[in-house]
């Protein structure tokens, strides 16, 4: 073994060997401590499940020092792969957080700017999605070529459609209802029944398709993490998304009178800023970036008409919990969600840690109504 | 004013007239006469018409909480469907052997998930007296706590809608687990006696028909004599201008609760009378879109009613079971346009448009449903 160790060239050939030679020089009660502890360091050192079963098995076998050096490695190794294990846990909570993220954020922009709830958010979503597969359809018979782009191309067809479909909305409908946010909460639920209804009758009530690029596929391992492709781009677009965003409203002219209306609407209205159309276009925007929310979740999850109405619950929550008009609340909201449902669920079970998670929002809303990040403001209702 | 107070007592009194003949009529006609009878009504019309009067019984008490104290609560759904778990739960508790496993105590699902012993949730549900006590209470209770956090902290408008929702959806998932011991996906099915009569008898069918009808006139009474007391003034003064009345001296939060837990309440009864007609429970009816169709059944017939939601939750649900039998595709079509056309074209619903006083001043078409509602128009999130 020892021979063939020296010859080989590869790496990780080399290092599994290496690792083979030490278990089997640990275990091997005829050879000296000093060989046999050195033995346990380079076992110990490689730290996975399999190194934690060589030094089970050395220490049931071995006594004194070799016994106190294999039961430390073990402890070792334990601490490192529970680290590993929380490292996971806070990896797939932030792959939730971006997903809630990116469902919520055009929520956060329309509820914010409009005191709107708008129940067929979930649906800009599902169009979103619907409006990838039709662009995915359309390179895959036309210019198969394109397909790696296919996502990036829809990216602005569906921003552009969800957007323009969210600002007909708020003309035909919305408006008619300002000042009666919960007639507008019937209204928009009203409009999310007809658009699932319509997606069913044009696309049918099954799944579709949508492709991932190559970019996407696959997984990475870094240490004892495993990292999926596909959810590792969903986060840097997300956060992306959330960039451009809050550059979007801080930078530019149309940012700040979305911001003056959200403040101060007749204050706003008073300096001269057209609120009816600030509305529309918050709301398009909103709608919009929902629907390229849209894009990103077509890749995770099932593109049906359905899709929307999973999301929807969730989006509320983050937003209610993160406080209106700061889009700071959405993401600490979105993350801490994320993030505190996955460590629950190793020993609450998915079911009850989402419950546990709507129950301590309920709770956390009646300590501080209006979210963690609340607009502070001169109110007769605080 | 007064033309409008009479006006209510008198299609109050109308229907609840009308509710009382049907619960007198219906059983006679459905047993007395013999079937060739062109008045004979067929046993599955009087378990349907049955299912739609608990249902306006749920939208009476949806419409004491949203119509005359602005609570828009998407948690009467959850408060309905736990009505009619306790009452479910009575009556897997009478099956006894008669089930495929013959456990004399456990239920036939507890058996096939390898339970024991009878969990403490299910302990005294074989006694109607306790089951029904159940019925109020635990609608009541959670109401009661729920309520007490939220109103104190004043949660109101938009908020309270969504938190109640995520109440009914935290229900929702936790009851679809199997080792919360409530049957799970299946819910609770199978039933086979009520208080000794065979649940799918006519008779027992007419019954509880009869049952309902009552129920939902002693709901519509008990509801009129709430609105009209000073307390419903009240109700009415939070829901038009909650921080006046607040500021007048009234203690807001007590008056919400109050109503907020009279109407879980009632909203449990309705379960309760529901179950045994339809014959399952399931937790399906936790979903929250069972709570929003609620709202729009009040609204339909015209919010701060009473008569009108009951209305309203009959003429959905009767629309519902036209449509789903003759066109299944257009009935969501057509729920989602009711809510848009109600919500944008008539405010007041059914009864709004049968409005005396309409005839002679038309309603401005774009005033507020309330002051604080104006006021919020201009500045919606700066409160």
């Amino acid at each position: 073994m020892t021979a063939a160790l020296a010859k080989e060239k590869d790496m990780r050939v080399k290092t599994m060997m290496d690792l083979a030679t030490a278990a089997l020089i640990a275990l091997k009660t005829s050879a000296s401590d000093a060989d046999r502890i050195a033995a346990i360091k380079t076992v110990a050192a490689h730290g996975d499940r399999e190194a934690l079963a060589v030094l089970d098995q050395v220490a049931a076998a071995s006594t004194g020092a070799v016994k106190a050096e294999a039961d430390a490695g073990h402890a070792a190794v334990t601490t490192k792969l529970a680290l590993w294990g929380y490292a996971q846990n806070a990896w797939y909570g932030l792959s939730l957080g971006s997903v809630l993220l990116l469902a919520a954020i055009g929520l956060a922009i329309t509820f914010g700017v409009m005191g709107v709830i708008n129940m067929a958010h979930g649906e800009m979503v599902m169009l979103g999605a619907y409006a990838t597969f039709m662009t995915q359809e359309l390179i895959r018979t036309r210019y198969p070529a394109l397909f790696d782009y296919s996502l990036l191309i829809a990216l602005p067809v569906a921003f552009a459609m969800t957007g323009a479909i969210g600002m007909l909305i708020e003309r035909t409908i919305i408006r008619f209802l300002y000042g009666r946010p919960l007639e507008t909460l019937l209204a928009t639920f009203g409009l999310s029944l007809i658009l699932q209804q319509l997606v069913r009758t044009i696309f049918g009530a099954n799944n579709r398709e949508v492709g991932a690029p190559a970019f996407m596929a696959g997984t990475t391992q870094i240490g004892g993490l495993s990292i999926t492709y596909g959810r590792f781009w969903i986060i840097i677009f997300a956060v992306t998304v959330f960039i451009a965003l809050q550059m979007l409203l801080r930078l530019t002219s149309f940012g700040l009178r979305i911001r003056a209306v959200t403040q101060n609407r007749r204050m706003a209205s008073a300096i001269g800023i057209n609120t009816n159309r600030a509305d529309g276009l918050a709301f398009g925007l909103g709608s919009g970036v929902a629907g390229i929310a849209g894009v990103a979740l077509s890749q995770i999850d099932n593109v049906s008409p359905n899709l929307g109405q999973s999301y929807i619950i969730d989006s509320f929550m983050v937003v209610v919990f993160g406080g209106v008009g700061n889009l700071w609340g959405t993401l600490v909201a979105a993350f801490t969600l994320g993030i505190g449902n996955k460590f629950m669920e190793p020993f609450a079970g998915a079911v009850l840690a989402k419950i546990a998670i709507l129950v301590f929002i309920i709770l956390f809303i009646q300590k501080r109504p209006r979210g963690l990040f609340a607009l502070k403001g001169r109110a007769v209702e605080a | 004013m007064l033309t409008a107070r009479l006006a209510s007592h008198r299609r109050t009194m109308g229907a609840v007239i009308s509710l009382v003949a049907l619960a007198i009529l219906v059983p006679l006609l459905l047993l007395a006469l013999p079937e060739s009878s062109a008045l004979h009504v067929p046993s599955y019309l009087v378990a349907l018409f049955g299912k739609y009067l608990c249902f306006a019984l749920l939208a009476v008490s949806l419409d004491l909480v949203w119509g005359y104290c602005g609570i828009l609560s998407l948690g009467h759904g959850a408060f309905f469907a736990l009505g009619g778990y306790a009452m479910g739960m009575y009556l897997m508790r009478q099956i006894g052997t008669r089930g495929s496993y013959a456990d004399p105590i456990l239920p036939d699902f507890m058996v096939f998930l390898n339970m024991k012993a009878l969990p403490v949730t299910w302990w005294g549900f074989n006694h109607f007296a306790y089951a029904m006590l159940m019925v109020l209470l635990v609608p009541g209770i959670l109401a009661f706590v729920f309520g007490f956090l939220a109103f104190r902290s004043r949660v109101n408008g938009v908020y309270l809608s969504i938190i109640t929702q995520a109440m009914t959806y935290a229900l929702l998932l936790a009851f679809f687990r199997n080792d919360m011991g409530f049957g799970g996906n299946n819910g609770l099915t199978d039933f086979k006696d009520i208080v000794g009569f065979n649940v799918q008898a006519d008779a027992t069918r007419a019954v509880l028909f009869s049952l309902s009808a009552l129920a939902l006139a002693t709901a519509l009474v008990a509801s009129q004599a709430i609105v009209v007391s000073k307390f419903g003034k009240v109700l009415v003064a939070i829901r038009d201008a909650e921080s006046r009345a607040r500021f007048v001296g009234y203690r807001v939060e007590n008056y919400k609760l109050v109503i907020f837990t009279l109407s879980a309440m009632m909203a449990g009864i309705a379960g309760a009378l529901y179950v045994p007609q339809v014959g399952i429970i399931n937790p399906s009816e936790f979903q929250p879109t069972n709570s929003i169709e609620a709202v729009i059944w009040v609204a339909v017939g015209g919010r701060g009613t009473l008569v009108g939601a009951a209305l309203g939750a009959v003429l959905v649900n009767f629309g519902k079971t036209y449509l789903t039998g003759a066109f299944p595709s257009a009935w969501l079509f057509a729920l989602g346009a009711l809510f848009i056309v109600v919500t944008i074209f008539m405010p007041k619903g059914i009864l709004g448009l049968l409005d005396p006083r309409r005839r002679r001043a038309p309603p401005r078409k774009d005033a507020p449903a309330s002051v604080e509602a104006a006021i919020d128009a201009n500045v919606p999130v700066d409160r």
